[in-house]
């Protein structure tokens, strides 16, 4: 019997609404709190209005050895989860056994410090992460080499390039060698390059027989790094499966966040009118909302807005744009002239202006869509470059039986042909 | 289940249990331990970081203590006379000022020790303890950096300690468990009220006119006021360090010292018992 590395029962958080992790209150707010309502304790009892679950009854069980994806839409569980295994955070019930010596990278570079060395924050990052001082002293030339920063170990890391600094904080982390490696998406940083360093890395350890949890949004390194996947929804263990079949089950049942961004009134300038936005939508093949849109399909950015008053030579269009805010294209729904004729006033009333992008067109990552309605060199009525995101999925997509992430932002289907020109034998 | 926990238990592999905790805890020191290489390097890391780019570097340990000194000799002792049980005043001041800015550094720094560290807190699992921990011992350094000026004014005025010099370590241990402890409850509820960053400077101000640096306590002669004024810990720490150095004691101070040792035993097990009460929440709520 193969021992388990992990074993988690029944374990729920709950959380109180309203005190965010990010909120702070003052002495006076508590005061005045219990003042103005005495029967409540400065900490009173969570009830099932004042909090809610943000882990409910979550049980599996992982074997030494075993790589275990987890996947969800934001703010089902996944970081909890892993704060809560990482003794970061206390389960409000239930219990977990972890056998073996756990070491969690819910980030790089934890306790970085800007005024100290790449090299003294190499000993301290370590020191934190749980290295021992003697480990770290062996490790050190491989760390500093790994990191590719060399030139640099002895200056201040206040004065690195935000790319220097991952490569280090990443580099000090990919050296731990715990038993048990619990990684939140710490790879979605850095550049590309560096992504397929830390992919490879984290690949090794995989195949190194120790354990691995790891969440992420980037279904191809899910697929490419476990075996098994857990699917989180609204706190709860929705599905635990083989990665692929896990994989699969997110993408299909329209799992992933959102999709749609809606106006409310009071997010609209004044400055638009006669033009409201209504919603903007990202579709996939089969016309449903979805985040997260597979390589391999085609797919439909539909934005509805509404005219209060009839504008002449209105232009809809949306621009997309890498998350660091490259612009990849921009498009108008009447760039054709026919369309530009055919709708060149349109009356006050209610409008879609869809836009179809066909299969194999993006790389796997994170788009941002923006949006533009304008008349040509008159007026810029609505403009809006952060409208929405969604993620693209390279599952299946040409090239990923490599397992490695491409560059670039676009990942085509091309043409291509072998031709032989000579041939050894025959000469 | 738990006898396939406690083979693992056996062929040495660490289990970690995870569950939710209650009531009240005290100081898991073999916890502690594993983690003393993290201690030395955030008391490292602290003194590094503060004296950085500072032209002076770890001067400033001794200049501060000797400024305060040089103008608590002229309006103290020679304008307003204060009486300084017959020691020269800047001796007897800086015999004071020594033991008490390790005492009041360790509290500034030590209570804001959490929520400066908030995102190790929020990122990775240590015992929470080790950040005002380390941080009292970087002034501790810091302390020890000055020593060295007292001894030379001790020498300028010819004065030499006695045997009970040996108590020095004593009063210096005691310094460290109340500053500690006092650190602990406010380094806690910074994490819950950020008014405690506003509330400190202004509570050790006030702390410090109530303890015997400026002045010799012999002042106080009324009873009843000198029970309350006693109950300070400081008050025995700040006196017994001074005499301790400069040789006042004839006897071994048995009772005050034990006085001492429990009012500030009993601040550092309320400030461990309310800590440990509160850490489970901390990465949570700050």
């Amino acid at each position: 019997m193969s021992r388990y590395s992990v074993e988690v029962n029944n374990i729920g958080k709950r959380y109180r609404i309203g005190a965010a992790p990010a909120s702070y209150r003052t002495f006076r707010e508590t005061l005045m709190e219990t003042l103005s309502n005495p029967k409540k304790r400065l900490h009173g009892k969570m009830t099932d209005d004042n909090s809610f679950w943000a882990l409910d009854d979550i049980s599996f069980r992982v074997n030494q050895g075993e790589a275990v994806g987890i996947i969800g839409r934001n703010g089902a569980g996944k970081s909890t989860l892993l704060k809560v295994l990482s003794r970061i955070t206390e389960p409000t019930k239930g219990e977990a056994r972890i056998v073996g010596k756990v070491g969690s990278l819910l980030e790089v570079g934890t306790g970085f410090h800007p005024e100290l060395t790449g090299r003294e924050n190499i000993y301290l990052n370590g020191a934190i992460l749980g290295m021992k001082r003697s480990l770290i002293d062996s490790k050190l030339d491989e760390i500093i080499a790994f990191s590719e920063v060399e030139t640099f170990i002895d200056t201040p890391v206040k004065r690195y390039s935000s790319g220097m600094y991952l490569r280090l904080a990443f580099s000090v982390a990919a050296h731990l060698e715990p038993e048990i490696l619990i990684v939140d998406e710490v790879l979605a940083v850095g550049d590309a390059e560096f992504q397929r360093k830390c992919l490879g890395k984290m690949s090794n350890v995989a195949g190194e027989g120790r354990t691995v949890l790891f969440v992420s949004h980037n279904m191809s390194a899910i697929l490419r790094l476990t075996t098994r996947t857990l699917v989180l929804e609204k706190g709860k263990l929705e599905l635990d499966a083989p990665s692929p079949e896990a994989v699969d089950y997110y993408l299909m049942s329209g799992f992933t966040d959102g999709g749609e961004k809606r106006w409310r009134a009071e997010e609209i300038p004044a400055a638009t009118h006669p033009f409201m936005p209504v919603a903007l939508r990202i579709l996939n093949e089969n016309g449903s909302v979805s985040e997260t849109i597979r390589s391999t399909e085609a797919m439909a950015i539909e934005f509805e807005y509404e005219l209060l008053e009839a504008i002449t030579g209105l232009r809809v269009g949306i621009y997309l744009l890498s998350t660091r805010g490259e612009f990849i294209f921009t498009s108008f729904d009447v760039d054709d002239e026919s369309l530009f004729t055919e709708h060149s006033v349109r009356e006050k009333g209610t409008y879609i202006s869809r836009c179809y992008l066909p299969a194999d067109l993006l790389n796997e990552g994170r788009y941002v869509i923006g949006i533009n309605a304008s008349t040509f060199r008159i007026k810029r009525y609505f403009h809006d470059e952060q409208a929405i995101s969604f993620n693209v999925d390279a599952t299946a997509a040409p090239g990923t039986q490599w397992a490695e992430a491409r560059t670039g932002m676009i990942r085509p289907k091309l043409r291509w042909e072998i031709e032989e020109i000579t041939n050894a034998k025959r000469i | 289940m738990d006898r396939e926990l406690n083979a693992y238990r056996q062929a040495d592999l660490t289990v970690t249990e995870i569950k939710p905790t209650s009531g009240w805890h005290l100081l898991d020191l073999k916890e502690l331990s594993k983690f003393r290489e993290l201690i030395f390097f955030l008391t490292w890391r602290d003194l590094k970081v503060r004296y950085k780019q500072t032209i002076l570097g770890v001067a400033w340990a001794i200049i501060q203590p000797l400024l305060t000194m040089v103008v608590f000799s002229f309006f103290f002792g020679n304008l307003a006379k204060v009486p300084s049980d017959g020691i020269p005043y800047p001796l007897f001041s800086l015999a004071g000022l020594l033991p008490w800015q390790l005492f009041e550094s360790s509290i500034r720094n030590a209570s804001k020790s959490l929520v400066s560290n908030r995102n190790m807190i929020t990122k990775i699992y240590f015992p929470r303890i080790v950040l005002p921990m380390s941080s009292v011992m970087a002034c501790v350094v810091d302390f020890l950096v000055a020593l060295p000026i007292l001894i030379g004014l001790m020498i300028y005025f010819n004065y030499s300690p006695n045997v009970y010099v040996l108590l020095i370590p004593y009063y210096l241990l005691l310094t460290i468990v109340t500053a500690f402890g006092v650190s602990l409850w406010f380094s806690a509820m910074d994490v819950l009220y950020r008014d405690i960053g506003y509330i400190v400077p202004f509570i050790t101000q006030i702390w410090m006119f109530i303890t015997p640096i400026a002045y010799g306590s012999g002042m106080i002669k009324n009873p009843t006021i000198q029970f309350i004024y006693n109950l300070n810990p400081m008050v025995g720490v700040v006196n017994g360090f001074r005499s301790a150095m400069l040789g006042q004691y004839t006897q071994l101070p048995v009772e005050s010292m034990i006085f001492s040792a429990l009012i500030s035993l009993l601040i550092l097990a309320g400030g461990l018992l309310y800590f440990r009460r509160m850490e489970r929440q901390f990465a949570d709520l700050i």
